[in-house]
């Protein structure tokens, strides 16, 4: 096991933090609880947003938690450079709180969406992703009713000329625009997207795949290099 | 004993027009009706049977009390004993669930609790319940399913257990009817909308059509949880000066009066006017109580807890009180409420959802509160336990309820309902399916069955659930049982210490037709898929929940249809050797004088010794043999090929070969084991045919097999039970086939998987793509993709 310490947050309402936690033990990474109303990291290397519905997600998805505590303290941090990864209201609350652009809006079907979802891995030169190839197509599973990316045009030009587009959907299962699943910011510390790489990590459990272990690989290498 | 299966049953919702009868009553006159004043006007008349009392009940609530009661204790009495509550019209029938239960080691909590519990090794136990949430799912479908999740996700809270998964059996009118296009799609956002944002994952269940549930829609969901087996909750009050606590959600008005009011009174065309108040449910609110009350379990800070479903407080707080020291003292006043104009009456009748009560020990008080405003859920202490023998209620400072808490919760009614078999049951059996002509195109046959709303796929609505929360879905739909992972569930607990390979199998299962035919016959065949599916996974079934979907109890020919149910049910547990571990009743499910088909939904609970051996659905590779266990009879009546070609619903059913199930599930569970089994789908509507069909597509691995008998119609369509189709790896043919030997369970090897299509040699071939299509298409057709 590596020293690697990385946070993983629950909000009232977050689901898949077990599961995120879980991930990271089994990547060989210490995964350290946050908890939303602690204006503490605990000294984390990293920090992982699990999906859920936040505060129930009443309002905007992910509108109420940005304002949280432990978010007052993740901000700045990530502004400076501490790798976040946010997955489906993860994603959500990145947007939200503006350390990413754009916005996820309600499914195209106006439904619910849970599957087995393919997905081309658009940038590796991500502190999460640098352990899958340029190009390579992999599995995630997808489970939400808002994760239809959208962003003005300006946005979109400047995610696709800066290769910030990390993630595509293949076989688009919501809308979003120019079939983004995953984003990165300037620098590649921060990723968001819709897939959940933490329910494919095990041969036993969730997706039909193991290529979620890909995202943990990238940071516990990152982390160990750094 | 205690006959009850349950306490929650179909939570439903009020006429509006009794609840503000009775609390006009009290504001009208601008006074609170105390027990003192009951006993000063012993004639003053009241509105008992407007809510669902019969005289003689009344007269005995006069007598238990030698008063008339007030109107606080007769909303309490009314409720409590509806036929909702007090399953007054089953209970002599359910009887037979314990006197003919098998006897079982792993039962750790039977029937009369929130919920059963069962020991699955390893210090490890499960707590799973079915139940009915039909009516409110019609009014709502929305809100109508979600609560009913809800419902069912806090029975097994308030057994100590941490929810881990639900499914849902579902039942609609025909695909193509006005109104399953409102009720499905509701249905369906319901359970997504509640169990998603709760984080339970959805693994099973099932969806079926059939006219008879137009207007009369079931909704059954199933929860299960896990606990470590020294760590039960009961619903109980022990010791006087214990402190009652109220957490939770806000109490509304919502749905006042409804147990009592509307799951006794058969829909007619003015249900539209019941819409306003059926409960609104809040998973936000269900999650932080579900977080909140399993780090108190941890803390050992409550005593006994219950939760709040059908009846309230004043289910709660009878029931508390009646199973523990036998007093309780509550202060109505302390109710937190959502409106401040409900009258004491309407507090005791609300079904709001989201809310708890637990028994604490006045030192841990603080500590308990603590816990919840950690995960900000309101708790208030409302009142303590006595060692009175009664229930005494105060409101504004004046005595309003002093009842004996066992009358309401335990003495209420019981009614031997007189019960004939149908007029045109024996017709309806004589009219036997061996008149239809078969047809000469099979393979037009099989994609017309798998096209078919009951075999279709329901990717529709399962891809709507999310199947993956909580990392420990081992198989979900369209796998014939949902598996989950028991290690790794309990906070606190280190992983070391939660170390466990064991795995738990789950399904649902029901047959209307079948079971209107011969609900004997029926409901046994009923537990015995469930139980087959469960045994496909490789599981030892263990334990029974029942949800049993009737028309209304005062129709003999409906009673006669219930009380064969129960009895074929019975029985076939006790040959089974799996005992019924709780469940629920749903009664009046019927528009006018016409009751849906008699529908018993049968759940069974498995256990893998080790999970990672569990078997896999279907066809997973080329090469494989493709065995067909169990032996093959022409058996039409109540089929799906009967159905779809003809309209025809006549005979009897499939006989009920329970001998032959309990042999199959012991090849099944040995052979997986022993790491013999490749994959494996059991055989059910549709027969081989539509086996086959599935077992391809689920990995889109094709096979080449011939038809075992001369009669390939019988063959492929037929649908006989205790079979299944299994997959094995030629080095483990031997194998296998001396475990069936041993068993006594009739095997032919009908060919291998592989290739790009189904084929029966000399009999049909069909494309995997155009098999698929045929499948899949149905639902998004009809529902919009």
């Amino acid at each position: 096991m590596s020293g690697a310490r990385v946070g993983v947050v629950t909000f009232p309402g977050t689901l898949d933090d077990q599961d995120a936690a879980r991930a990271v033990r089994h990547a060989g990474a210490t995964p350290v609880p946050l908890w939303h109303a602690d204006r503490d990291l605990k000294g984390v290397d990293a920090v992982f947003l699990p999906g859920g519905f936040s505060y129930g997600d009443y309002l905007r998805c992910g509108a109420i938690s940005r304002f949280s505590p432990v978010m007052e303290e993740l901000i700045p941090a990530a502004r400076k450079g501490l790798p976040v990864l946010g997955t489906c209201n993860g994603f959500q609350i990145l947007c939200e709180a503006h350390l990413l652009p754009g916005a996820l809006t309600r499914n195209a079907g106006l439904r619910y969406v849970c599957r087995d979802q393919r997905l081309r891995v658009e940038n590796t030169a991500t502190v999460w992703t640098s352990a899958f190839s340029p190009g390579q197509e992999i599995v995630l599973p997808i489970k939400h009713g808002e994760g239809r990316y959208v962003a003005d045009p300006e946005t979109i030009a400047e995610l696709e000329a800066n290769n910030r587009v990390v993630f595509r959907y293949l076989g688009n299962p919501n809308g979003s625009l120019n079939d983004i699943a995953g984003i990165t910011n300037e620098t590649g510390t921060i990723v968001g997207l819709m897939p959940h790489p933490e329910h494919a990590v095990e041969e036993l459990t969730g997706a039909p795949s193991l290529d979620g272990r890909g995202i943990f690989t990238s940071i516990l290498k990152h982390l160990v290099n750094a | 004993m205690n006959a009850r299966t349950g306490t929650d049953m179909d939570s439903t919702h009020t006429d509006g027009q009794v609840s503000t009868q009775v609390s006009a009553d009290s504001r009208a006159g601008g006074f609170v009706d105390t027990v003192e004043r009951a006993a000063r006007t012993p004639d003053e008349p009241q509105p008992y049977a407007e809510l669902g009392m019969k005289d003689d009940e009344y007269a005995r609530v006069r007598e238990i009390l030698g008063r008339r009661p007030t109107s606080s204790e007769l909303a309490i009495y009314s409720v409590m004993w509806s036929e909702h509550c007090s399953y007054k019209s089953s209970k002599v029938h359910l009887r037979q669930f314990a006197a003919k239960a098998p006897k079982s080691d792993a039962l750790l909590v039977g029937m009369g609790e929130n919920a059963g519990v069962v020991d699955i090794g390893d210090g490890w136990a499960a707590t799973f319940k079915i139940e009915s949430h039909n009516h409110p799912s019609y009014v709502e479908p929305h809100q109508g399913a979600a609560t009913g999740v809800g419902g069912i996700v806090r029975d097994i809270l308030s057994m100590g257990a941490r929810p881990v998964a639900v499914m849902d059996s579902l039942r609609f009118g025909p695909i193509d009817a006005p109104d399953t296009a409102r009720v499905l799609p509701g249905v369906v956002e319901g359970i997504s909308s509640y169990g998603n944002c709760l984080g339970l994952p959805n693994i099973g269940g099932e969806v079926a059509f059939d006219p008879c549930y137009a207007g009369n829609p079931l909704v059954n969901a199933l929860c299960v949880g896990l606990l470590r087996k020294d760590r039960i909750k009961l619903a109980t009050a022990p010791g006087p000066g214990n402190k009652v606590v109220l957490f939770g959600a806000r109490t509304g008005p919502d749905g006042i009066g409804g147990a009592s009011v509307l799951a006794s009174a058969t829909f007619e065309e003015e249900s539209q006017a019941k819409r306003p108040s059926v409960q609104v449910g809040d998973p936000f609110m269900e999650k932080l109580l579900v977080e909140c009350c399993l780090e108190l379990f941890e803390a050992d800070l409550v005593v006994g807890i219950q939760d709040l479903g059908a009846a309230g407080i004043s289910c709660a707080t009878t029931e508390l009180a009646a199973k523990g020291t036998g007093g309780m003292r509550i202060d109505l006043d302390l109710v937190p409420l959502r409106d401040p104009s409900l009258r004491p009456e309407e507090i005791l009748m609300s079904e709001s959802q989201e809310r708890m009560m637990a028994i604490v020990k006045p030192a841990d008080v603080p500590a308990f509160l603590e816990v919840c405003a950690k995960w900000d859920v309101p708790a208030t202490v409302i009142g303590e336990v006595t060692d009175t023998g009664r229930l005494v209620m105060t409101w504004r400072g004046e005595t309003i309820v002093d009842i004996p808490p066992g009358t309401a919760a335990n003495d209420g009614p019981v009614y031997e309902r007189p019960y004939h078999e149908p007029a045109d049951q024996a017709a309806l059996n004589a009219d036997s399916p061996r008149r239809l002509p078969r047809p000469g195109d099979l393979r037009a046959t099989l994609l017309e069955l798998l096209a078919s709303p009951n075999i279709a796929s329901k990717e529709w609505v399962t891809s709507q659930y999310d199947r993956y929360v909580r990392g420990n879905t081992v198989l979900a739909m369209p796998a014939d049982a949902g598996v989950l992972r028991v290690g790794d569930v309990v906070p606190g607990v280190a992983p070391e210490a939660a170390e466990t390979r064991r795995g738990i199998a789950l399904a649902t299962d029901g047959n209307g037709r079948y079971a209107r035919l011969d609900p004997y016959a029926g409901a046994q065949l009923a537990l015995a898929e469930a139980y087959r599916n469960v045994a496909v996974t490789g599981a030892r079934p263990l334990a029974v929940t029942n949800c049993l979907n009737f028309g209304s109890p005062e129709d003999p020919e409906v009673m006669w249809q219930f009380a064969e149910a129960t009895r074929g049910l019975a029985d076939a547990c006790r040959a089974l050797g799996v005992p019924v571990t709780g469940g629920n009743v749903s009664f009046y499910n019927q528009t006018g004088s016409v009751a849906i088909h008699p529908t018993p939904i049968v759940g069974v609970l498995g256990v893998l010794d080790d999970v990672a051996k569990r078997i896999t659905p279907g066809f997973p590779e080329a090469g494989l043999r493709v065995v067909l266990l169990g032996e093959t009879f022409e058996e039409f009546g109540g089929s799906e090929w009967a159905w779809v070609a003809h309209g025809h619903l006549g005979g009897l059913p499939p006989r009920a070969r329970l001998d032959e199930e309990r042999a199959l599930a012991d090849v099944l569970v040995t052979g997986a084991a022993r790491g013999l089994i490749a994959g494996a789908h059991d055989l059910s509507h549709g027969g081989l045919g539509v086996a086959l069909a599935e077992a391809c597509l689920l990995h889109g691995v094709g096979c080449t097999v011939a038809t075992p008998g001369d009669d390939a119609f019988t063959d492929l369509f037929s649908e006989t039970t205790a079979r299944a189709v299994v997959a094995v790896r030629p080095e483990h043919f031997d194998a296998l086939v001396k475990l069936c030997a041993v068993n006594d369970v009739p095997y032919q090897t009908l060919g291998t998987t592989g290739g790009s299509s189904l084929t029966v040699e000399g009999v049909l071939e069909i494309p995997l793509p155009e098999l698929r299509d045929a499948y899949e298409r149905t639902l998004p057709a009809v529902f919009g993709d």
